[in-house]
């Protein structure tokens, strides 16, 4: 399945403003579907910076990874899954959405995206 | 044609008009508190980062008894609007019912350092005053409780930091049983600036929580001030519903220790 197709898969929910996958490292955009008033490289950049912050305080802890970041704000809520091949697929979704299913598929979409 | 029909109809009309605000008020004064609750958190999900708009849920949820609601919602006034006076009122209002009159009397004197001439507001805190017996003893300070007293029962889970990485309270332990508070404190340095500054451009409003899942444990942060993070974790075997309860009950108490540090 094409990156296009993954992302795709995830605008679909209700809800979801807009989809990434992002270089973990630099922060920069590799594929994204976007609603008009998101901007992808500020998403992707303080996606991936936010994640690196939160690996830090897992790896203090003696723990691996997360497998899904959760920033939740009142107007809406920002999930992150990295992928096994240095990559992050990232969402952002307005208060309403189902979280449940977009965490699913959002697992499911960095399993595919590795 | 009855006032509320009236805003009603213009909010049906246009969904981002800021018409929410007077036909919440309407609705409260009506006594309608369940529909003036409804449109007071659609007004707030689609402005997020407008204190008039919590300061309203918070007088709603006061309405209807719900104190530690209410609180919250004026704590995130005081968080976009560190200088509203309704908040200072709310919170010292609040307060007064809960029969922390200490704490009431500081919020209100606030108000007054901020509204001096609100003749009103200087009436009440006079007679707070005197309903209180309130005098200040120099050198006197009253013993703080555990912030974190909400999860005392599992030490180890919790850790509360100040912006600059250092630890106000609480421990929390490697995997390995080691105590890495310090270490992790470290680590959570600077992250409420940064989730704040994210959560800002991507138009999420006041950010509220960050969850982290994986691994043998489940994560979750908060910000029980503007210059705190609290992290609170648990084994994955706890739901992340519950451990968000927990998180939350734990971000008020250490809040509130936080003011009375002030």
């Amino acid at each position: 399945m094409k990156l296009a197709d993954t992302l795709a898969g995830l605008t679909r929910v209700p809800g979801v403003r807009g989809a990434l996958i992002v270089s973990r490292d630099d922060g920069l955009v590799v594929a994204d579907t976007l609603m008009e008033d998101i901007n992808g490289a500020a998403v992707a950049a303080l996606a991936a910076s936010l994640a690196g912050r939160m690996r830090g305080v897992t790896a203090a802890l003696g723990q691996p990874e997360p497998v899904m970041m959760y920033l939740a704000g009142s107007g809406g809520t920002l999930l992150a899954a990295p992928s096994a091949n240095g990559l992050l697929v990232v969402a952002v979704a307005a208060p309403e959405v189902n979280t449940g299913e977009l965490r699913l598929l959002l697992l499911d979409a960095a399993a595919r995206a590795a | 044609m009855d006032d509320i029909q009236a805003l009603t109809g213009q909010l049906a009309r246009d969904p981002s008009s800021l018409v929410f605000l007077p036909l919440a008020e309407a609705l409260r004064r009506r006594g309608q508190l369940d529909s003036a609750l409804t449109v007071a958190e659609q007004g707030t999900a689609r402005y997020p980062e407008m204190a008039g708009a919590y300061d309203l849920l918070a007088r709603i949820r006061s309405d209807r008894g719900e104190g530690d609601l209410a609180f919250d919602a004026w704590t995130t006034v005081l968080r976009l609007d560190p200088d509203h006076v309704g908040a200072h009122k709310g919170l010292s209002f609040l307060c007064f019912r809960a029969g922390d009159h200490a704490r009431s009397l500081r919020y209100l004197e606030h108000a007054v350092e901020l509204a001096p001439e609100d003749a009103a507001l200087r009436t009440t805190l006079g007679r707070v005053r005197e309903l209180t017996g309130a005098k200040q003893i120099p050198g006197f300070t009253a013993p703080a409780p555990d912030p974190l007293r909400a999860l005392e029962a599992d030490p180890g889970y919790a850790l509360l930091v100040d912006r600059e990485g250092r630890v106000l309270a609480g421990s929390v332990f490697h995997t390995s049983g080691a105590d890495v508070a310090d270490a992790v404190a470290a680590a959570l340095a600077g992250v409420s600036k940064e989730a704040e500054r994210a959560a800002r451009l991507l138009g999420l409003g006041p950010w509220r929580r960050i969850s982290l899942e994986g691994g043998p444990a489940h994560l979750e942060l908060r910000a029980p001030t503007t210059d705190s993070v609290l992290l609170v974790t648990r084994s994955r075997e706890v739901p992340a519903g519950r451990l968000s309860l927990m998180a939350e009950r734990a971000a008020s108490s250490a809040r509130r220790w936080l003011e009375e540090l002030v």
